[in-house]
């Protein structure tokens, strides 16, 4: 078995006996005979050593298939991610670090946090970012509490955000027993008539995705026209990547910007650890749930950083907390701050661009085939719907050719392009597309 | 410490003063100094309505929140905003840092005299 | 040191993307955003000298002792970080068909399978990215069985004094009315407090068992029994699992509930504040209210699944000997290190503790005007962590430690010497200690300044 207790069985009975005792069991005493465990009564098999462990988890990963060409996105993106974005976050300090309470031997997390928060408000345009949450779907969830006060209680989503953050919202406001409604769709984006009637004078905010789950760029600044009018705030889950060439929320009027980070240079790793990052504007900074990183100096008159405004905290608050949230996605924080700091401007941008690009170019060809069309009209990003015959077969066809084909959704496929795959890749998908229909 | 003998003060540590039939609340000296230094402070907006022994904000300190305890029912007619740019005002003005001002006064709780107010601070502190 | 932002030169670049090999798609103005973001512009090696001078300026586990009490700070090993790098589990899309990633389905159902048994629970969902998520999933389960048997009149969760910040925080967030119960003397559940507000209207109980004050609760049977006839559930607080796991089972003391911090108790590395993992198993009686399709869903897709190999892979190293013998060195070591200490700085419960210890320095401060925080300082001199300062909040002047079976006797020696030096020099000098640390990266940082007026972002 491994085993990581470096005392040996000596010292051990040497330390107990220190302590007056004789056995382990002594050291349990208090705890009562009946719930007490013998040694070997735990029914789960013998340790391993190192190399048998990883010859064992290793033929688990293996019997997952490794598609190499992605074609499906719909909330989580294969994104190329540069080598040293995977190097740094594995140096150990960074990776075994608790969270920066200690500032006087964290200042290198507290940085790294604070530049992320700083490179966060740069791309969304924003004021104020938080040192991250779990997830773009738990930061709507976040965004719709801190939006909330006595007054005003209803939260609106839109039908065309991702389904996994509107059913995390909607538990959010089941656990504090508000209503959370849905603004329904038309034609793949939001319904704005429907959204005017729907902002009533009790509701609090209202979530839109850009672009939304069905790649679909929504109508952003008249959708925040439209909730300022009505007196309530104006939450945007954003891409990040696409903020590359999109308005950010700033322009558009949020109030609160939220999204999911993982494009930023975070493996698909069936869904996690991603990173929700979260931003509003200075009037609203101390609504902000989680953890933020502030510029002070020390005692030597010194810059330094530290945790800052952690009255708002469940720590201090405990019941009169807005959130409970207190370990977040640090070390994917950092990774986005490499990813963002490598790619730089100009990198997301061009990121952006071809995957738009990419996008555009796969829709093209696919409807340049007989019974292929577009499920919606209006501009897309990065991801589409289309509408075929067969599309299960069409489905089959790509993963024998190790292609992951887009996501099936509302009669539809939901196709994704990012900057990683290739032209020759995605000739060589839209031709077997074109095998299966023909 | 200082404890104005013009004004009333409650059990939780609120300075009361009457000022044309409108309340005036803040906190004490005594509040202040236990407090430490504060960062900000969460106030009520004109025209919520008030209740006697319950909280109409909070202040903040750095590690520790607590909630600003009304000595009177009625109206809130106006709030310091200064405060929320300046919360150190609540540590080296006490009593001229007034929190929040209250009107359509319905209750009011038991208050103390200054002298009383300081023995039972001497009992607390 | 620089920020990343001053070391930022115009042109300096990484060459990352080829030329795009497909008709550029031009997106209207009126969708464009008007102006770049100011990211850094920095060539490779500036990148990886910036972020390896921050990396010198943090405390983690391989620097030194860490016994930052309630966190559980164990060595993280290695081999989880490896595992949880296969590209057989990394590059896996979370909504690939499901004969696709059998894989994952193994690694998550074994690491279920294991965790039920050490817990004692019937079922387990991954889906939690943290142990305050884990909470509220937790307690998500409670309302929806109420809720579901129409007993809306249960409004109340009970929650010792003791209790970590996130447990009424949790409570609040599921729309419940939070009931705080003093503890008793001993710092356990005051049985007579708890009997005074069970009642029709009693949705729950919080505990964490042993306690923040690293005490196992003697009378933990009797407790459940009482939550359970008024009609209540009772959660279990994983926070402190180290202590019993493989031990004694949360499920066999009466629990309902519970969540697992797979980042403290199954050696998933903190990540400077995450990701976590916090898998929440349940009795078979709540299992049908665990996240699902057309149930309630607490985060995207499937969970922070890698954080759940590394745990996998830990668990598998430790095996059903392994998992015991953690426990009871972890509580060995926090006893060994209590009985070195204890000569000097005076323990708040002077009994056998669990897996961690509370100092009471109230008598200390007193005596010498050094204060819990002094202390903690100055352990930063001598490239210790500091513990967990002023938790539980029952205790006043709380240094609460931790120290892990990982640390070996010389370190938990090598640390009592240095408190004890602490001890001394507080009586010769407490100025030199109100003014730690000495040797730091900073000296104090004014906290004030940072809330009065927070600059919370580079302005360029």
């Amino acid at each position: 078995m491994g085993s990581y207790v470096p005392t040996t069985p000596a010292e051990q009975q040497e330390m107990l006996q220190s302590l007056g005792l004789n056995s382990f069991r002594e050291l349990f005493a208090v705890v009562p005979e009946e719930m007490y465990l013998e040694d070997g009564a735990l029914n789960i098999p013998q340790g391993m050593s190192e190399l048998e462990v990883i010859r064992k988890v290793s033929a688990m990963a293996e019997k997952n298939h490794v598609f190499p060409t992605v074609l499906r996105g719909a909330g989580a993106y294969d994104h190329y991610i540069p080598s040293i974005v995977k190097y740094i976050p594995a140096k150990e300090e960074f990776l075994t670090a608790y969270t920066p309470y200690q500032a006087e031997m964290s200042q290198g997390i507290l940085q790294s946090i604070y530049e992320f928060q700083t490179m966060i408000c740069e791309l969304t345009g924003m004021d104020v970012s938080n040192a991250s949450v779990y997830d773009g779907a738990t930061a709507a969830a976040e965004a719709a509490a801190m939006c909330r006060d006595r007054k005003r209680r209803v939260t609106l989503i839109s039908a065309a955000a991702h389904p996994d953050t509107i059913q995390t919202v909607k538990t959010y406001c089941y656990g504090t027993g508000d209503e959370l409604r849905v603004v329904p769709m038309k034609d793949g984006k939001t319904d704005l008539e429907a959204l005017k009637e729907m902002l009533t004078a009790d509701v609090a905010s209202f979530y839109v995705q850009q672009p939304n789950f069905f790649g679909m760029i929504e109508d952003a600044e008249e959708i925040g026209k439209l909730v300022h009018e009505a007196g309530a705030m104006y939450v945007m889950g954003c891409n990040p990547i696409a903020l590359g060439v999109l308005k950010t929320p700033r322009d558009c009027g949020a109030d609160v910007a939220v999204g999911e980070g993982q494009p930023l240079g975070m493996p698909l790793s069936f869904g996690g650890p991603y990173l929700g990052f979260m931003t509003t504007t200075q009037k609203h900074m101390r609504k902000l749930p989680g953890r933020i990183v502030g510029e002070t100096v020390d005692s030597k008159g010194e810059r330094a950083y530290v945790l800052s405004l952690q009255a708002r905290e469940q720590h201090i608050r405990r019941e009169k907390a807005s959130s409970n949230i207190c370990s977040n996605q640090a070390l994917c924080a950092l990774t986005a701050g490499v990813y963002m700091a490598t790619m730089g401007a100009e990198g997301i941008a061009q990121a952006a661009k071809q995957s738009m690009s990419k996008a555009h170019y796969l829709a093209k060809e696919l409807c340049a085939i007989e019974g292929v069309s577009l499920k919606h009209e209006g501009e897309f990003f990065h991801e589409f719907v289309t509408l075929m015959p067969k599309a299960c077969e069409v489905l089959e066809a790509l993963e024998k050719a190790d292609i992951l084909g887009g996501l099936p959704v509302e009669g539809g496929i939901l196709w994704c392009a990012t900057e990683k795959v290739s032209k020759a890749q995605l000739d060589k998908a839209v031709a077997i597309v074109k095998e299966v229909l023909a | 410490m200082n404890y104005p003998v013009e004004l009333l003060y409650s059990k939780t540590h609120e300075w009361v003063k009457e000022e044309d039939g409108v309340v005036v609340i803040g906190i004490s000296d005594f509040a202040q100094d236990a407090l430490g230094d504060l960062v900000f402070i969460n106030l009520p907006e004109v025209g919520d309505e008030v209740v006697c022994g319950e909280a109409f904000g909070d202040v903040e300190s750095v590690k520790a929140v607590s909630d600003l305890i009304c000595p009177v029912s009625g109206t809130v007619c106006a709030v310091n905003e200064e405060l929320l740019d300046s919360p150190e005002m609540l540590n080296e003005e006490p009593y001229d840092a007034w929190i929040i001002k209250v009107e359509n006064e319905t209750e009011r709780e038991e208050l103390l005299s200054a002298a009383a107010y300081e023995a039972f601070c001497a009992e607390e502190g | 040191m620089k920020l990343i932002f001053e070391k930022s030169a115009a042109g300096h670049r990484c060459a990352i993307l080829p030329a795009c090999d497909v008709e550029e798609y031009a997106l209207s103005a009126e969708l464009t955003r008007e102006v770049a973001p100011k990211l850094p512009e920095l060539n490779e090696q500036e990148i990886s000298r910036h972020y390896t001078e921050l990396n010198k300026r943090v405390h983690g586990v391989n620097c030194g002792f860490y016994p930052l009490g309630s966190c559980t700070m164990k060595y993280n090993p290695r081999i989880d970080e490896e595992t949880a790098a296969l590209p057989g589990f990394t590059q896996v899309h979370p909504l690939a068909p499901a004969h696709t990633v059998e894989g994952c389905k193994e690694a998550l159902d074994t690491a279920k399978a294991y965790l039920c048994e050490i817990t004692g629970m019937d079922d387990m969902t991954f889906q939690p990215a943290a142990g305050a998520h884990g909470e509220f999933t937790g307690v998500m389960l409670i309302k929806q069985y109420h809720d579901a048997r129409g007993d809306s009149k249960r409004r109340k969760i009970i929650v010792p004094d003791s209790a970590h910040g996130t447990n009424p925080a949790t409570a609040a967030m599921c729309g419940y009315d939070v009931v705080n119960i003093a503890s008793a003397p001993n710092g356990c559940v005051d049985l007579e407090a708890l009997k005074a507000v069970l009642g029709e209207d009693t949705a729950g109980l919080m505990l964490t068992n042993p306690n923040t004050v690293g005490i196992f609760d003697e009378n933990i049977l009797e407790i459940t029994r009482l939550v359970h006839e008024a009609g209540g559930l009772c959660y279990y607080d994983g926070a402190n699992l180290n202590a019993v796991m493989g031990v004694v089972r949360p499920g066999d003391m009466g629990f309902d509930c519970i969540h697992l911090n797979l980042h403290k108790t199954f050696a998933t590395p903190h990540g400077g504040g995450g990701p976590g993992s916090g898998a929440v198993g349940c009795k078979a009686a709540l299992a049908p209210y665990l996240p699902k399709a057309d149930g309630i869903r607490v985060k995207s897709f499937h969970g922070n699944f890698l954080v759940v190999i590394k745990a996998l892979t830990y668990l598998l190293t430790l095996g059903k000997e392994g998992v015991p013998e953690a426990a009871k060195n972890a509580v060995l070591n926090a006893n060994y290190l209590q009985s070195k200490i204890k000569g000097t700085f005076t323990p708040a419960f002077d009994r056998i503790c669990m897996h961690e210890f509370v100092l009471d320095l109230s008598n200390f401060k007193k005596e010498t005007g050094v204060s819990a925080l002094d202390v903690a300082k100055s352990l930063i001199d001598y490239g210790m962590h500091p513990p967990t300062m002023y938790f539980p909040l029952i205790v006043h002047e709380a240094l609460m430690l931790e120290p892990t079976e990982t640390e070996s006797r010389e370190t938990l020696d090598q640390a009592a010497e240095v408190f004890r030096k602490l001890f001394e020099l507080a009586k010769t000098d407490p100025e030199y200690m109100h003014n730690a640390p000495h040797n730091a990266q900073i000296g104090r940082p004014d906290e004030v300044r940072a809330a009065r007026t927070p600059v919370l972002r580079y302005s360029f």
